[in-house]
């Protein structure tokens, strides 16, 4: 009798750790059915390379995401250019510069700037950083590619510094004793030794702070202008690919063309996403079992 | 574990209990941000006159709204445009039979920055200017300086019917796209170069914007949509009647509420929140349409 | 050689600099809400709802829609993710079954918030009809924390030392009652901490609720779980983007800011305070 309660206990809990495997199977497979029906009438080349999205245009309805990954792709890489030297200066700083008391108050610094929701940030941005942004560069608003690249950066640090901090801490002591023995200097050690060692550790870091940026939603909505037009530069206000479903999809009567492309958005979002973090997967998988 | 199974069955029997008794008794009004703010005063007037009555605003566009009333997920759909034949069609296809009440009068304003010299243009040119085909404020007769245009999303009555009445083709893919009325304020407040269309609501306050006054045609006269008497004669070109969509069998409710918004308690609202109220035509039409 | 120590020198300096800019961040943006937000603070903002066109009166729809949520988000979260991480930490062996629940585990915590809410939109307010509700956003926003209770959950669990199961078993118990006994206890505080710290995430999500329930007015409190509901982040962005007098309600925005900063504040700290406390009295 208890070895069926067990086995049954066994089946649920087996039941229960499946379950988290279907979400992700069921979100990609929402995400296709749904999409699907868009292609009948949406050439895939064209909604992919067309930088024209209009759906609800005065001539002819238009599907074409380019611009949206365009926009998307800039403000990432705005952000990262700003949060990788800092995230890892500062996960740097925190495994090898600060002292163990400045340290139980560096972390939990970093880990409340996690916490601070995306819309907050995305106030700031409309509020702070855009009025600063406007009056630096002598711009009428402040409300584009930059200050979207300024948010994420804010969004994506946290994780990158903890992550590099934990692979930066995870560089075998013998590494660092012998680089000492070697006679190099503390700063030598950090940079040719611990830092390499590292590497695939903060990559994957890095790629994972991508990945938040890519998916972001409240703060590029709220503080990047959204016009849908290829922008021709930092300074155009940009609309990312998030942004458009948050702003239309309200909008769309259901089971339409529009309704289906919208969901072709999501999913090529989705796998984009997928794929940079399974890169950093992979990659973090690869330094754990070099470190051991 | 107790504890949380203790929570989940209060939760359980909470949500049994509550039921849709509530939901039933309350009015959900979904639509146009050009109205949301109209409307929202309405309703809450209307509750403290009828306590025990309950009503819901939600925004999102006027093309939200519709979309919803199709998708009868609300009783009400504020519309600043008319409904398209595709979606009154796709509405009958699903069951739904709509009918429209106009509400109050809008004066559509177009907005430049209070230091602009341009006060007036013709419909024409604003049409060029939306179109992209005039770009600089000096080809009208204003300062050597490039123009910027703000706009409504693509989910915004205002969107649709400024562009049907006023553009007659797709915006220009430079427009800012802003996400309400009242970002296009604040936009064309703060940038010296700016234009947009707004609300005549969202400007009878404003400081540090000029209120274009509008002809026609470059020989005819230039209207305000701060005159009551130009929007109600129709001197206005670019007025408009503010909608809301129900679906045919007005249940007692919904009528109560309209009979409210239409009556002199509701139409002295209307004026005090910035528009004008419906001229005799119009009162005809509501008569017509659903009784009232 | 001095060019070298020069060189360090300002190397440290960057590093340094690093976690100053950081800090300042910061401290920026909590001086600015706080110092912007704190004179809209009052007993009446917090417990009046919106009037005169939602530029007076208070947030209190607002915030009670955010705890209702935040609870249907605990109660997907918190059972499921303890329950998937009971078993990969407990029952499951290393194969490609296991390997693959870690890997979705991994996945789902990258998902973007709005497809989430695309998600949420088909499975739960159409297929479920369960319409836009507390119900539907809190489902969402359970499944979008999921993979965090999981995570967490597992931490705690690894934590307690083996020998706790083994003495269990070696007296005869079986499996479950060894875990129920001696694994769960000591490791609830693990798990309570990181689940709280997973719901202070979910109340400051917009993306997922914009489609699945939140209002723009509501100025009750939702009587059924059914109904549609305000909440503290969606009453954020419309304030500052969709309101028709922006300006005027500007220092309403900021209160909504500071009131939700520090919720999810209050929620971190009781997630510590605790663990801190849960480990006292297993230590007694």
């Amino acid at each position: 009798m208890k070895r069926i309660k067990e086995k049954i206990i066994h089946g649920l809990f087996f039941f229960n750790g499946v379950l988290v495997v279907m979400v992700l199977l069921g979100i990609f497979a929402l995400l296709i059915f749904t999409a699907i029906p868009a292609f009948k009438e949406i050439r895939l080349s064209e909604f992919i390379f067309s930088s024209n999205w209009n759906p609800t245009s005065y001539v002819k309805s238009s599907y074409g995401i380019g611009a949206m990954l365009v926009s998307t792709f800039m403000v990432t890489l705005g952000s990262l250019l700003i949060a990788i030297p800092l995230g890892i200066g500062t996960a740097a700083y925190l495994s090898d510069v600060a002292s163990p008391k400045v340290r139980e108050i560096a972390k939990p610094v970093v880990e409340i700037l996690a916490g601070i929701p995306s819309v907050v940030i995305g106030f700031l941005g409309i509020v702070l950083v855009g009025p600063l942004i406007a009056k630096i560069f002598h711009i009428p608003n402040g409300l584009n590619a930059v200050n979207g690249s300024i948010l994420l950066a804010i969004m994506a640090l946290p994780t990158i510094v903890s992550m590099s901090e934990d692979a930066l801490n995870s560089v075998p002591k013998s590494y660092i004793e012998a680089s000492l023995a070697l006679g190099a200097s503390h700063w030598q050690t950090i940079v040719k030794v611990k830092i390499p060692a590292a590497l695939s550790g903060i990559i994957a870091a890095c790629m994972l702070g991508m990945g938040r940026a890519i998916g972001e939603t409240m703060t590029v909505l709220m503080a990047t202008g959204c016009a849908p037009a290829m922008p021709e530069g930092f300074f155009s206000a940009v609309r990312t690919m998030t942004s458009t479903i948050a702003i239309e999809l309200g909008e769309v009567p259901y089971y339409t063309t529009h309704y289906y492309a919208l969901f072709g958005v999501g999913l090529v979002l989705f796998i984009i996403t997928f794929l940079v973090n399974m890169t950093s997967d992979i990659i973090l998988h690869k330094h754990q079992r070099l470190s051991r | 574990m107790k504890k949380y199974f203790i929570l989940f069955m209060a939760i359980f029997s909470l949500s049994l209990t509550a039921n849709s008794v509530f939901a039933q008794n309350m009015l959900q009004i979904k639509g146009s941000d050009t109205l949301i703010n109209l409307v929202q005063k309405l309703a809450e007037e209307y509750m403290e006159k009828n306590p025990g009555k309950y009503i819901a605003v939600t925004g999102g566009g006027s093309g939200t709204g519709i979309a919803a009333l199709t998708n009868k997920k609300c009783d009400i759909a504020n519309a600043s445009r008319l409904m398209k034949s595709k979606e009154i069609d796709m509405a009958n296809q699903r069951g739904v039979n709509p009918k429209r009440v106009v509400i109050a009068m809008d004066g559509l304003s177009v907005i430049v920055n209070g230091r602009n010299s341009v006060d007036k243009l013709s419909m024409d040119q604003i049409g060029k200017i939306f179109r992209g085909e005039i770009t600089n404020w000096q080809d009208v007769g204003g300062k050597n300086s490039p123009i910027t245009l703000y706009g409504r999303q693509s989910n915004s009555g205002t969107f649709v019917f400024f562009r049907d009445a006023v553009v007659k083709a797709d915006y220009s893919a430079k427009m800012n796209r802003m996400n309400g009325n009242a970002q296009i304020v604040e936009g064309v407040r703060s940038d010296s170069s700016g234009i947009g269309y707004v609300g005549v609501g969202y400007v009878k306050e404003a400081r540090g914007i000029t209120v274009l006054k509008v002809a026609r045609s470059a020989k005819g006269d230039y209207a305000s949509p701060l005159n009551a008497d130009d929007v109600k004669s129709g001197e206005y070109p670019i007025a408009r009647p503010l909608n809301q969509y129900i679906d045919g069998s007005t249940k007692g409710a919904i009528e109560d509420f309209i009979a409210f918004e239409l009556s002199q308690e509701g139409q002295r609202i209307v004026e005090q929140e910035g528009f004008f109220p419906i001229p005799v035509d119009y009162e005809d039409f509501n008569e017509k349409s659903v009784g009232l | 050689m001095r060019i070298k120590r020069f060189q360090e020198k300002l190397g440290f300096l960057f590093l340094s600099f690093c976690m100053v800019v950081i800090l300042l961040i910061l401290i920026t943006i909590f001086y600015d809400i706080i110092s912007k937000g704190s004179s809209k603070i009052s007993w009446e903002f917090l417990a009046a709802s919106p009037s005169n066109g939602m530029t007076e009166g208070g947030i209190f729809p607002a915030i009670v829609g955010t705890f209702l949520v935040t609870l249907i988000t605990a109660a997907l979260a918190i059972p499921l993710g303890m329950g998937c991480a009971i078993y990969l930490n407990e029952y499951a062996k290393d194969s490609k079954i296991t390997r693959l629940i870690r890997m979705s585990i991994r996945n789902l915590s990258g998902v973007p918030s709005i497809v989430y809410g695309l998600f949420g939109v088909v499975l739960f307010v159409q297929l479920m009809r369960l319409d836009t509700s507390i119900l539907s956003a809190g489902l969402t926003l359970g499944l979008m924390t999921l993979p965090w209770t999981i995570t967490a959950s597992e931490e705690a669990l690894k934590n307690v030392p083996n020998s706790y199961r083994q003495g269990a078993l070696a007296l005869g118990a079986t499996k479950w009652q060894s875990i129920k006994t001696n694994v769960l206890p000591y490791a609830v505080p693990g798990m309570l901490t990181g689940t709280i710290l997973g719901l202070s995430r979910a109340a400051g999500e917009t993306a997922p609720i914009l489609f699945t329930g939140a209002a723009f007015f509501l100025p009750f409190i939702p009587k059924s779980l059914f109904s549609q509901f305000m909440a503290l982040p969606y009453h954020l962005y419309i304030m500052a983007t969709q309101h028709h007098a922006i300006e005027k309600v500007r220092p309403i925005a900021y209160g909504t800011a500071l009131v939700l900063v520090v919720l999810i504040f209050l929620m971190n700290l009781s997630a510590i305070i605790i663990r801190y406390n849960l480990r006292k009295v297993k230590k007694g």
